[in-house]
């Protein structure tokens, strides 16, 4: 099962070759243009359509491959047939999050934008504990602004994220692989006193798992 | 004391701003104003990047005013400025006509220009910041900004739409109109022809063993991709009008005493009619724009007719329904968006613009190949440069419009570096500099250019530079670094401060073109280009002796 660590190191090794591939292409072409030597050369249509053909495959097929080998987009299709199921213990895997920005204008900390844990939900180090493999779903509401709600691991890299609108279902399904401490950051700007200031270090704990999550574990490994 | 000469009168004279026509002065006042600003945003950029080397350089609510202003000013007050002035002489030039009117051509720019600057003071003086986004209720959040702040911001955003709603008028007021002495011009072939519908019907008819339909176009193919793009500059111009007479509504409100529940406005609902004009920018009126400006650059340099001509007219077509349904790939990131929204417009037709993107490089490389070989001019060199920033974009954008890969990638740098960056420095900013130098001899009657060594310095500078810091910040991205956020702990040190080092480059490059520019046309030439036309005329340029 892969996660978004091996999804992202794909995609940087996949893209810099590509950028190296752009860059030979049209230094290769700058040089055949400009050479003196050559000579006036003209395309086939069939040649045009073929490409045209390419990038049509090419463009579809990559959501093709996304929706095969990244586990979070069927989650997303299938959340609602998933929650039905009586394995579903909402009790247990839902967590209520609330945005909200401080509109006391007598308080020091007027403008100040929080998540708000749901505390009878925390352990005793003050951690969201998620079991491993099990469906979770984040409820996150808004008070006021548009707020955004990620998971990073220990080195800065996102697990997951999304948007929270106020006045709209922001709902996000997750499964964990790997045991690993978690913080949340909002990943919406939402004002100078939103944003960075929305973090709450080491938020959410995995337990279970046969495997850790290197870039997550408290300590280092 | 020859420098100072230069400095003053230009190289070998400079520019003779007494032998300018209206329509020269017109266009260069706009190119110049355009150029200026850019030199301004890359400026903040700087400011920018300065800051996530050394986090503290600037109070974090004048950081973000410094991120709310900087795309006001790189697209409105630049992009806007530079291509309006190159189109409003572009068409009259391709069509063989006069423009329809000097006089609103005048007034466009100086709405654009000074609705750039009350916007930018909005984010100065006030640090109204809620981002050119502006997702509800953000921008009249009264609990962080200023409503004064927020008026001379939006107002400002006004002016400049309005000055976009000329630039518009006048547009197809040029193409549709018949000038005096011509015999009366049939509205029907122009209008097929300026949505390219004709290279549509030459397409079908050739499948169906017919005659063509149009041997002759009436409407030359880079006014097609012009009057396609205005369409979506239309559309766009009247989604950010409508937002802004909404928050209108809310500053004045708030200011007379009378603040108003800003729930009653649907934040998701808002964000989607937001997008979806705002994208028009990115994905209707740049691409097209784009492909209409490479289109005529490669015949200009070429003399050739394009390769493949009804299908690149067939493509803008294309374009037209592809650009007006894509807009939710901005929202899937958003839960409360309906899946099929996301699958169809944010995957699926999004995808569509890798096709219509790919077949304007295609139609344009090989354009330029069928007449090899050629000189590596100044032209040549920017448009190649131009075409590989859009082919780094754009791919970067669909896999960001993958409802797998945007769960990762949202708001990260990858969006707004590997994407918008490479895309607007690279592709958008190549390109114009290509048409740039194209036009200069048109527009200048021929002034000689001071140093060819300062182009190729202000080229590789450039060039370096935005390829440098659009890869450097797409790798923090990868690694979880986000926009619109100060790191303060020395998070993605080294990618910021490589990405600084590269917009340094793009920083001094600017300074070196318009160094050049400057000692080229001579100081004096600079100002007569904003002194009244001494020749009387509707003609383009100065009627041959």
């Amino acid at each position: 099962m892969e996660d978004s660590a091996g999804v992202l190191a794909l995609l940087k090794i996949v893209y810099t070759i590509y950028v190296f591939a752009v860059l030979s292409l049209i230094y290769w072409f700058a040089k055949g243009v400009s050479n003196p030597k050559g000579k006036p050369r003209i395309v086939k249509p069939g040649t045009f359509y073929i490409y045209v053909g390419l990038l049509i495959f090419v463009g579809v097929s990559i959501h093709i491959f996304t929706f095969n080998k990244i586990p979070w987009v069927e989650t997303d299709f299938k959340r609602h047939t998933i929650e039905k199921d009586p394995s579903f213990d909402k009790s247990k895997q839902m967590y209520n999050i609330i945005a909200r920005q401080n509109k006391d204008r007598n308080s020091p900390n007027h403008g100040e934008q929080k998540f708000i844990l749901p505390k009878d939900r925390l352990n005793a180090d003050g951690m969201l504990e998620i079991e491993c493999g099990k469906y979770v779903v984040f409820d996150v509401v808004s008070e006021d602004l548009t707020y955004g709600f990620g998971l990073f691991r220990q080195d800065g890299s996102m697990v997951t994220q999304m948007q929270v609108n106020p006045g709209s279902r922001n709902d996000l399904m997750w499964q964990f692989h790997k045991n690993g401490v978690y913080h949340i950051r909002s990943t919406e700007y939402s004002g100078a006193k939103g944003g960075r200031h929305m973090t709450i270090k080491n938020a959410v704990v995995v337990k279970g798992c046969d495997v850790d999550d290197s870039r997550s574990m408290l300590g280092g490994n | 004391m020859s420098f100072i000469n230069t400095l003053i009168n230009g190289t070998e004279g400079g520019l003779k701003t007494d032998g300018l026509t209206p329509m020269q002065k017109v266009t260069l006042r706009a190119v110049v104003f355009g150029v200026l600003y850019y030199g301004l945003a890359v400026l903040e950029g700087q400011l920018m990047r300065a800051n996530s080397v050394a986090p503290g350089l600037f109070e974090e609510n004048h950081y973000f005013s410094i991120m709310t202003v900087h795309p006001i000013v790189g697209i409105f007050g630049s992009t806007y400025l530079i291509v309006f002035g190159a189109f409003t002489f572009l068409v009259p030039y391709l069509m063989k006509k006069p423009l329809y009117s000097i006089k609103i051509a005048n007034i466009t720019w100086m709405s654009i220009a000074t609705g750039t600057l009350m916007s930018w003071l909005g984010g100065a003086i006030y640090h109204y910041a809620p981002l050119y986004t502006l997702y509800w209720p953000l921008p009249v959040d009264f609990e962080q900004f200023n409503p004064i702040g927020g008026l001379v911001f939006v107002l400002g955003i006004a002016i400049i739409m309005i000055g976009t709603l000329l630039f518009i008028y006048n547009t197809f007021a040029t193409v549709f109109y018949t000038e005096e002495g011509h015999e009366k011009r049939p509205l029907k072939p122009l209008i097929l022809s300026a949505l390219g519908i004709d290279g549509m019907l030459n397409i079908w008819y050739k499948i169906t063993g017919r005659e063509p339909y149009a041997k002759e176009p009436a409407v030359s193919l880079p006014v097609v991709a012009i009057f396609r793009g205005t369409i979506d500059t239309f559309l766009d111009a009247m989604v950010i009008l409508t937002c802004g007479i909404l928050i209108l509504v809310y500053i004045v409100g708030d200011l007379s005493g009378a603040a108003m529940d800003y729930t009653s406005v649907n934040a998701l609902l808002y964000k989607n009619f937001f997008w979806w004009g705002l994208d028009l920018i990115a994905d209707g009126l740049v691409l097209i724009y784009v492909a209409g400006t490479w289109y005529l650059l490669a015949m200009m340099i070429t003399g050739k007719k394009l390769f493949m001509q009804n299908i690149a007219r067939a493509a803008l077509l294309l374009e037209l329904i592809v650009s007006w349904m894509v807009w939710s790939h901005h929202l899937l990131g958003d839960q409360g968006q309906p899946n099929i929204m996301k699958l169809l417009s944010g995957e699926m037709v999004t995808a569509f613009e890798l096709v219509t993107q790919g077949i304007a490089v295609f139609i344009t490389l090989v354009t330029l190949w069928s007449a090899k070989p050629l000189k590596m001019d100044n032209r040549l060199k920017f448009l190649l440069a131009g075409i590989m920033g859009f082919m780094i974009a754009i791919p970067a954008a669909i896999l960001q419009a993958d409802m797998g890969l945007n769960r990762i990638l949202h708001n990260t740098q990858w969006i707004i570096f590997t994407h918008v960056h490479a895309a607007i420095l690279i592709g958008l900013t190549m390109t114009l500099y290509a048409a740039i130098y194209t036009l200069w001899p048109i527009l200048t009657n021929d002034v000689k250019l001071y140093s060819q060594k300062l182009a190729d310095i202000h080229f590789w500078g450039h060039l370096l530079g935005a390829l440098g810091m659009s890869c450097f910040m797409g790798l923090a991205a990868m690694d979880g670094a986000l926009r619109r956020t100060i790191y303060v702990d020395g998070e993605y040190n080294l990618y910021m401060i490589l990405g600084a080092i590269a917009g340094t480059m793009i920083l001094v490059s600017w300074a070196v073109f318009l160094v050049n520019v400057v000692l080229s046309i001579g100081i004096k030439g600079l100002i007569g280009i904003y002194t009244p036309s001494k020749i009387d005329t509707k003609d383009l340029v100065p009627a041959s002796e």
